[in-house]
């Protein structure tokens, strides 16, 4: 990569961007419909019709909706005679799931700093420690989802623990590599100034730690979408993206696209949780030399 | 120790225990007096302590025996009253901060009023003639002008004593040599007692009053040179004979050749008187 006369890495444009990620969903489209035009089920449209040649199991118009049939499902109402159209229901259903799914990213990567700052500063805390923070990531969350709504009760509350849960072990491990990442001769810099742990953890330590945190928060941003979804579903809350999911999963037989719309926003909503995080982390690490990487 | 002294050594031994028990000695009987205003190079093989010698002094490290003296204080407290200022081989500038806010952060320790803070950040950056650089982030300077901001952080809460390690030993010949004479101006200019550690004969003869020179296994001081040569020290001084010849002396004290050059010249005298053959 050539450098500008600044030192700084010439980023690829706005538009640029904007034009590859298109590039992307065009390629996905037609690889999409052209699987069906090969192998899925005829076509009928115009008083037309085509027969793919070959059948593929995954392609029929149950298992592989036509594109257009999901945008018709969500551009239509959600349900028969409903006002709303089944985008914003989905929507509202997945501002709801971020809520819940941003409060455990929040208390999640919290979490995760305090008890990474806790094992970096006292070595025998780690050690007694760390095993059983691996140990908990091992149970599986849909085993442990029911237990958290039965313990909490059917609210938010449940899925926030959940979502808690599932995002503070990538920060806590990302945060005690990066609170150790300083060079030990800027720690001897940081003791010839007489500086105490607490100075050294806030001028040092934490700062240095920023970049290790962003690429855990980049993992647990999307981690704690799936959490709350998923921590929706025991507790049979109605308002989030699984309850959604669940309901047009049982309608599946007679409306795949409605799924797939579910399916389609709760990506959205991932991504876009995402990109915030992004995009906090370009502006927060602005001015160092790997900012503009990832 | 005299009361001019600003660093007493006496006595120090420093040993390492290793993975296998056993222990190293890195130095053995080291005794060193600094006056204040000195300019004192500490030189000698790899391995021979002179890191460790100078992070003694600096409290970065704690001596097995005998006592460590600076600013009439034990190592600990005179750290603790931020008498030292560090600077290291590599530069170790936080790459979060820019130019500034690098050479702030030890003002920022200390708790300084802003107003304060700002204006001494600006005197460094001028003593250290990176004013037109101070919004820069470190990955945009050169080499030597990182390690030049890390000078103006070593001295920006103007400690009376400067630990410099290899400071200029990453950076080229060209370089170097403007670096030389850069810290020798800061060290005109401020009157401040600079303990520099290197491996260059050159470098430690044209910075230095003095030059500690040091062997290996156990490490320890074989002698101190003193270097006669008139400030200001300029590009001249490089070229001067009396420089050389203090080179050459340097040169000599660090293979340990002061002795045999000695029984080389008796010998020649007793030819010269006949007494042999």
């Amino acid at each position: 990569m050539r450098r500008s006369p600044e030192g700084s890495v010439p980023r690829r444009s706005w538009l640029g961007r904007v034009r590859l990620y298109l590039l992307f969903l065009v390629a996905l489209f037609i690889a999409w419909e052209g699987l069906k035009f090969i192998g899925g089920d005829p076509w009928r449209y115009f008083g037309l019709e085509w027969r793919p040649p070959l059948r593929i199991w995954f392609a029929s118009d149950l298992d592989l909706p036509h594109t257009w049939d999901i945008v018709d499902a969500l551009v239509g109402p959600w349900r028969r005679s409903a006002d709303q159209s089944l985008f914003v229901y989905l929507v509202i259903k997945a501002l709801f799931t971020w809520r819940g799914a941003a409060i455990g990213f929040a208390l999640g990567g919290l979490l995760g700093i305090a008890l990474a700052a806790a094992f970096v500063h006292w070595q025998l805390l780690e050690r007694a420690f760390v095993p059983y923070v691996v140990a908990s990531q091992t149970i599986p969350i849909v085993a442990l989802a029911p237990m958290i709504v039965f313990f909490f009760g059917n609210n938010l509350m449940s899925v926030v623990v959940i979502t808690t849960y599932l995002t503070f072990f990538p920060v806590t491990i990302a945060m005690i590599r990066g609170l150790r990442s300083p060079d030990p001769r800027a720690l001897e810099l940081m003791r010839s100034y007489a500086a105490s742990r607490r100075t050294i953890l806030w001028k040092l330590r934490l700062p240095a730690s920023l970049p290790y945190l962003f690429t855990a928060l980049k993992i647990t941003a999307t981690a704690s979408v799936v959490g709350a979804i998923i921590g929706e579903g025991p507790g049979a809350i109605q308002e989030g993206l699984g309850w959604a999911i669940i309901e047009f999963n049982q309608q599946y037989i007679t409306g795949p696209a409605k799924l797939w719309g579910a399916i389609l926003v709760a990506a959205m909503l991932g991504i876009t949780f995402y990109l915030l995080v992004r995009l906090a982390e370009l502006r927060v690490l602005r001015g160092r030399p790997q900012a503009s990487a990832g | 120790m005299t009361d001019k002294s600003v660093v007493s050594l006496s006595g120090v031994d420093k040993a390492f225990s290793l993975p296998d028990g056993s222990a190293m000695t890195a130095l053995s009987g080291i005794g060193l007096e600094i006056d204040r205003g000195e300019f004192v190079s500490l030189i000698g093989p790899s391995g021979c302590g002179k890191s460790t010698l100078l992070r003694l002094i600096g409290d970065l490290t704690q001596p097995t025996a005998g006592s460590v003296m600076v600013n009439g204080k034990p190592a600990p407290q005179a750290r603790l009253a931020r008498d030292y200022g560090m600077v290291f081989q590599a530069p170790v500038l936080f790459d979060w901060r820019t130019v500034e806010e690098n050479v702030r952060l030890p003002l920022e320790l200390l708790g300084q009023e802003r107003s304060a803070r700002e204006a001494r950040v600006t005197e460094m950056l001028k003593l250290v003639e990176l004013s037109d650089f101070r919004r820069h982030h470190p990955y945009q300077l050169s080499g030597g002008m990182q390690q030049r901001v890390a000078i103006a952080r070593a001295l920006a809460f103007s400690p009376s004593i400067l630990l410099m390690d290899e400071p200029f030993g990453a950076l080229d010949e060209m370089t170097r040599e403007r670096m030389n004479s850069e810290v020798l101006r800061i060290w005109q200019q401020t009157g401040i007692t600079i303990v520099f550690v290197t491996h260059s004969i050159p470098e430690a003869v044209f910075l230095s009053s003095r030059v500690v020179v040091m062997s290996s296994r156990p490490g320890r001081i074989t002698r101190v040179v003193e270097i006669e040569l008139p400030q200001p020290r300029d590009l001249e001084t490089r070229e001067s004979r009396r420089y050389f010849e203090m080179v050459t002396e340097v040169r000599e004290a660090l293979r340990g050749e002061g002795r045999r050059d000695e029984s080389v010249a008796s010998l020649e005298r007793a030819e010269a008187e006949g007494l042999l053959g």
